[in-house]
């Protein structure tokens, strides 16, 4: 089973290395004779590669940013204050991540979002992807609230009664003990925004401001016969995912299963 | 008293106010981004519009107009067929990716990478190399069908197989899913095994009786998302098939896209934008409520 879920990048890498005419050959072979290195080089070369390369970074660290002051805080006003009213809100908060799945954008809400931008002259800049990050992600605010809820509240009784104000308490006390779920949820945000195709695709409209996922779109329509360059570019944009998620995969897997915890 | 009743109302309200402005970004969030479209789909859906100048209100006519496209039937078809086979088959790998991510063997970890990688890969680039796995003439898939000696399938150019093919995409996600089942699993009590082992009970009944129950609320939650997911499912038909061959990959969201920013319809596709939005909430809703015949919450 292990064999058949890596079977696609497994092939995807093979594919990148292999050289035009061996493409070509049947049976395929299931690991180049020559490996063409050069592929890689060219597939940068047949697309912008490190400008899409430096937009998507750009997006993916606006969201991180975005989405972990967000929901800090909003999840913070969900947990560790008590306000009469404050469960009966969550509720809206649960529904949401169940009837809209994917944030920001997601089909049922992007003609009228979209209008909305186009209004303000905002189509093809990254504000209409990255300003809604900073609004609060109700998947985010569920998982980083059922984090903050196992605090134990004697934390912030004991300062309030020293007389701390809220906000301090916040910064001093809370934030650094919720530090690993925090990363969890830069991490996700970020990937999110880097495999985000959807969003890109309807608001860039200028072939300089494309992320990697609509530049190798492009690329898809322009050279797509050629899939061992598809393949090599394609190889390009998963790696940093691929390592970082190798690098940080104890808080994936964590974080995860923190929102399961219901 | 009067006076401990007043300090009482005083602090709640304070309370209240502190609360409200720290999950103030939500509040806007929530109308500007969610309810506004979702309530702006029926006025658009009133309105021709082109996304230029001002939506010249028409009533009813758009949606008189999507009854009778064929199209409109076929998306919402196509979304259905894709709903039904995707949904449960989803459910049926993520538990069989947490059994095999649970196994007591030393590579297990290793297993774990491997399951979960996939789903954290962006869907286009799947998407893209599916493309070639599954093409007809050079393709690693029917290379393996023809050494099984079946008959080679054109997997993205044959309407009978080109909907199976974005749902086998699919699954290739169901990695992060899996995980939760994992932890679902996890938390069931060991004791509950041992009893029944005692009683002389096989994997089988064992899973039958002890781990399937158990696993229901996540079964629901997945359920729930998945029909979401499925519902809008969009990139992976956008990259591999455009919608076809012969439209029979034009789901819904593909539909909309098409109508709001390639023919400039965008007020016939905020009128489809909210009947997906109503049965997307009604499916959830009905879902949750089945939920009270078959989720068990409790371990007794």
């Amino acid at each position: 089973m292990s064999l058949f879920y890596i079977s696609p990048m497994y092939w995807m890498l093979v594919t990148a290395m292999k050289s035009d005419q061996e493409l070509a050959s049947f049976p395929p072979t299931l690991w180049p004779q020559n490996v063409a290195w050069q592929n890689f080089q060219q597939a940068t070369q047949t697309f912008p590669f490190l400008p899409y390369l430096s937009n998507t970074v750009m997006y993916a660290a606006l969201t991180m940013v975005g989405s972990v002051l967000s929901n800090f805080v909003i999840a913070y006003g969900f947990s560790r204050i008590k306000w009469p009213g404050r469960d009966l809100l969550f509720y809206p908060v649960i529904a949401s991540i169940f009837i809209f799945v994917q944030f920001p954008v997601n089909p049922i809400t992007m003609v009228p979002l979209f209008s909305l931008f186009a209004q303000f002259g905002l189509v093809n800049s990254y504000i209409p992807l990255v300003l809604p990050t900073f609004f609060g992600n109700p998947f985010f605010i569920f998982l980083l609230r059922q984090f903050m809820l196992q605090i134990p509240t004697d934390l912030s009784e004991a300062a309030r009664i020293d007389g701390a104000k809220e906000w301090q308490i916040m910064c001093r006390i809370i934030l650094p003990l919720t530090r690993p779920a925090l990363v969890v949820v830069a991490l996700l945000a970020g990937v999110n925004a880097w495999n985000d195709f959807l969003g890109p695709l309807i608001y860039l409209q200028n072939d300089k401001m494309y992320t990697l996922s609509i530049g190798l779109q492009f690329f898809k329509t322009m050279h797509g016969i050629q899939f061992n360059l598809l393949m090599a570019a394609s190889c390009l944009v998963v790696l940093p995912v691929v390592m970082v998620f190798l690098f940080f995969q104890r808080f994936f897997i964590e974080g995860i299963t923190l929102g399961s915890g219901r | 008293m009067g006076r401990n009743r007043q300090r009482k109302i005083r602090k709640d309200l304070r309370s209240l106010l502190l609360g409200l402005l720290f999950i103030s970004p939500w509040i806007v969030g929530f109308f500007l981004f969610l309810v506004y479209p979702v309530l702006a789909n029926f006025y658009l859906g009133m309105t021709q519009y082109s996304g230029f100048g001002e939506p010249q209100w028409i009533g009813l006519q758009n949606y008189g107009e999507l009854i009778h496209d064929p199209l409109f039937w076929t998306s919402f078809y196509n979304t259905f067929y894709y709903v039904i086979l995707a949904v449960p088959l989803g459910v049926f790998v993520a538990i069989a990716l947490a059994l095999a991510m649970n196994q007591k063997v030393r590579e297990v970890a290793v297993y774990r990478t491997l399951l979960y990688l996939p789903s954290v890969a962006p869907i286009f680039a799947l998407s893209m190399m599916l493309i070639w796995l599954l093409n007809p003439r050079y393709g690693l898939f029917n290379y393996f069908l023809g050494l099984l000696p079946l008959a080679a399938i054109n997997w993205l150019g044959d309407t009978r197989w080109s909907k199976l093919a974005i749902v086998l995409v699919a699954q290739f996600g169901a990695g992060q899913i899996g995980l939760i089942f994992l932890a679902a699993l996890r938390a069931i009590p060991s004791t509950l095994y041992d009893a029944a082992s005692l009683d002389g009970a096989g994997p089988w009944r064992k899973f039958w009786y002890i781990t399937l129950p158990l696993l229901t609320p996540t079964i629901l939650y997945d359920i729930i998302i998945g029909i979401g997911f499925g519902l809008q499912i969009f990139a992976p038909a956008y990259i591999m098939t455009d919608g076809g061959p012969l439209n029979s990959t034009m789901f819904t969201a593909l539909y909309i896209y098409k109508n709001a920013f390639e023919y400039s319809r965008v007020g016939f596709a905020a009128a489809v934008s909210g009947i997906l939005f109503v049965i997307n909430a009604a499916l959830a809703i009905i879902t949750f409520w089945s939920s009270k015949y078959w989720v068990n919450y409790s371990i007794e």
